[in-house]
């Protein structure tokens, strides 16, 4: 017996002599990221901006990871960013990036960029929107190679409004700020709120110019006047007035949506799950919080990585193949194992509801079921969209 | 770990010397309350709580089982505590974030896992001298020493791999791929196998020592729970080649896997997020930390049933049991 083992040893120290008995093939992957520059606009929540390299840190952490990952396997991944305020330079850096071979691209733009992008590079080329939450791309474009890897404003409302319903907070006043984006998380609300069984018992548009940093104790109960309500729900993308709702309105309920309690793609706050090793990665490496694009655009390299490596080929049909098939799985930090949905390529996550310093909750709620993945209770399943399930 | 050899041969010199006065002794580190928990396993009941560095996580017995080390992650540290007196003897140096380690047969080399570094830190226990650092994959995890001591293997959650370390020349010689989030690794007793569990891939591997290739990946399936809540962390071979025990995390649940055909044959129903495990020592039992439960489970094996929870601190993690 002894002896044996003895011999094994020996047998191994050989095979070290050689090289390893796994055997792998030196591979170099090019990943291309583009991210447009968005001016919000003058905001009067203007206290605690938020960074101007959200997405690109979490790409850059991304690829120091694969390569970690690489290393062992002789895969080396290379990250060509841009970072631009005009789309035009992003779309023809796209496209002599395509020109010269590469065929990853991890976009964290707006949704009409989106979809000159998906114009512009060829069928083969694999597009990751991290940047955009708009419902539309996940509704309506079926394009193949097209990924998202940011949750829909319909996942992020579907979350909160499983949650409302879970604690009984039937009864909303909703507050819409002016920009089309927040019309637009509104209506992904009133999807939701349809959805799940809850009512609305008021809507306002915020349409007010004073500075409520000075006002907002004398004029926020008096536009949040009403009978009853259980819950005030806030649209306000870009910060500019709904930090001033929570403790002001005209009844002391809590509120939630885009302040207050928020759904996010990723937060500081998330621990679980073995993310808090990601969390002092990231610090370490950028010196700042992980947040929502920082974590999509993570998640898009760690895709590309994750099926580089288990294909053993830089081939992006392959890859692509791959990612679509069911052998496909992202160890995301997310409790789950993270795949796409195979109708209109949204990564399906688990959503977190946070408020700036602490985790309240993860939805998909318990008892929110669904006959082939809980996830799927979260923002648009195959029949409400125009796309087929196979995006061939 | 893989100590089995010498407990039997110390369990048996301490029966011949005290003729079993002393009740078995388990050890539990609580992730979240920087305690140890110690539990008489005659009454079934905590008998002390000894504060400790801050989140400890992975923790074994020295060989001779008059030491226990302690992984305390958030202290940067592996602290030594003296079992005679449950006093912190000494810290050794673990590099950053120790998660989880393995004490070589030599009973002086321990291999520690970094998760922020990705790094393997080799201590010699006595000098606490650090006798090398190897890089392995993104958070390393699990850490297992063959029984017969040529290798040390290392898994890394992110990078999806087992890293197979040559104990002699404290150098990585191979690596083999396994599936999403590899938590623990478990050699068989004659060092032939290594069984390595797969948290987010929700399977585990068997992998041929040798070839270092996976010969049979096992997976679950538990009724009424999503496949998805499936996720294997703790295994643990009994001594007699007959069972594999893996704690599904999530699932609330232990499965009975055969150790000769892989089939899985039962699921015990433990408490909530079921983490790591340890037998006593004639293995009649199996203890089971419930971390979100923040209790114990003892495992009968005769019955292959939980008989008894003892509530220790917030988020238990290892544990282990000194005959």
């Amino acid at each position: 017996m002894f002896h044996n083992h003895r011999k094994n040893a020996l047998a191994i120290t050989v095979t070290a002599l050689l090289g390893s008995s796994n055997v792998y093939s030196e591979i170099e992957v090019n990943i291309s990221y583009l991210q447009q520059e968005i001016d919000q606009g003058p905001v009067l929540s203007n206290i605690l901006p938020e960074p101007e390299d959200a997405g690109l840190q979490g790409a850059k952490l991304a690829i120091q990871d694969s390569n970690t990952t690489g290393r062992f396997l002789k895969h080396k991944y290379q990250l060509q960013e841009l970072v631009d305020e005009d789309p035009e330079v992003l779309l023809s850096k796209a496209k002599a990036q395509y020109d010269a071979g590469i065929r990853y691209f991890v976009v964290n733009t707006d949704d009409q960029t989106i979809s000159k992008f998906t114009e512009t590079l060829g069928k083969d080329a694999l597009i990751f929107n991290a940047g955009s939450t708009t419902n539309a791309l996940r509704q309506h474009m079926c394009t193949p190679n097209l990924f998202h890897t940011i949750p829909s404003r319909a996942m992020l409302t579907d979350a909160l409004a499983q949650w409302l319903k879970a604690k009984r907070l039937q009864k909303i006043f909703m507050i819409t700020g002016a920009t089309p984006e927040d019309k637009a998380y509104s209506n992904s609300f009133k999807r939701s709120v349809k959805r799940f069984g809850l009512s609305i018992v008021e809507e306002k548009d915020w349409s007010f110019d004073t500075d409520l940093r000075r006002t907002a104790q004398s004029e926020m109960p008096l536009f949040t006047q009403h009978r009853d309500y259980d819950v005030v729900f806030v649209a306000d993308e870009r910060g500019d007035f709904g930090e001033y709702v929570l403790y002001n309105t005209w009844l002391p309920r809590p509120v939630v949506g885009t302040q207050g309690l928020m759904p996010v793609a990723w937060h500081r706050v998330v621990e679980q799950y073995g993310a808090a090793q990601l969390q002092s990665r990231f610090e370490k490496s950028s010196g700042r919080w992980m947040n929502g694009k920082d974590y999509s655009a993570w998640a898009a390299v760690r895709t590309v990585a994750e099926a580089v490596t288990r294909t053993q080929t830089n081939d992006a049909s392959t890859n692509e193949a791959y990612i679509k098939s069911d052998q496909f799985q992202l160890a995301g930090f997310k409790g789950r194992k993270l795949d796409f949905r195979s109708w209109n390529g949204q990564l399906r996550q688990t959503i977190p509801l946070v408020h700036p310093r602490s985790l309240v909750s993860l939805s998909p709620q318990e008892g929110f079921l669904h006959p082939t993945n809980e996830l799927d209770t979260l923002g648009f399943d195959q029949k409400e969209t125009d796309c087929t399930e196979t995006r061939k | 770990m893989n100590f089995k050899k010498s407990l039997t041969a110390l369990a048996v010199g301490s029966l011949l010397a005290s003729s079993a006065l002393y009740a078995e002794t388990a050890y539990v580190s609580n992730e979240k309350d920087d305690t140890i928990s110690i539990i008489d396993l005659d009454t079934m009941t905590v008998t002390d709580t000894i504060d400790v560095g801050e989140r400890p996580r992975g923790i074994i017995l020295s060989k001779d089982n008059s030491k226990l080390y302690i992984c305390a992650s958030d202290s940067d540290t592996v602290q030594v505590m003296d079992l005679a007196t449950n006093q912190i003897i000494k810290e050794l140096p673990s590099g950053e974030d120790p998660e989880q380690f393995a004490l070589h047969p030599n009973n002086r080399h321990l291999y520690i896992s970094n998760e922020d570094d990705a790094l393997v830190t080799i201590v010699d226990t006595e000098t606490s001298e650090v006798l090398a650092q190897i890089d392995v994959g993104v958070e390393p995890e699990g850490m297992a020493v063959s029984p017969d001591g040529t290798m040390a293997v290392n898994t890394s959650e992110t990078t999806n791999m087992v890293h197979w370390i040559d104990t002699e020349k404290h150098e990585l010689v191979d690596n083999t791929l396994v599936d999403q989030r590899p938590r623990h690794v478990e050699f068989s007793k004659d060092s032939k196998l290594l069984w390595a569990s797969a948290e987010i891939g929700a399977t585990v591997s068997v992998i041929d020592t040798a070839s270092r290739k996976i010969i049979k990946k096992i997976t679950f399936e538990i009724k009424g729970v999503h496949k998805d809540k499936i996720q294997p962390v703790g295994v643990k071979l009994s001594d007699d080649g007959r069972y594999a025990f893996v704690a599904l995390g999530p699932a609330n649940h232990v499965a009975v896997v055969n150790a000769k055909t892989y089939e899985v044959e039962d699921y015990i129903l433990v408490g909530r997020r079921v983490w790591h495990m340890e037998f006593n020592q004639d293995q009649s039992l199996l203890l089971a930390t419930n971390g979100i439960s923040g209790d114990v489970s003892i495992i009968d094996i005769s019955k292959m049933k939980a008989i008894k929870t003892i509530k220790v601190g917030r988020y238990p993690w290892g544990v282990v049991i000194k005959p």
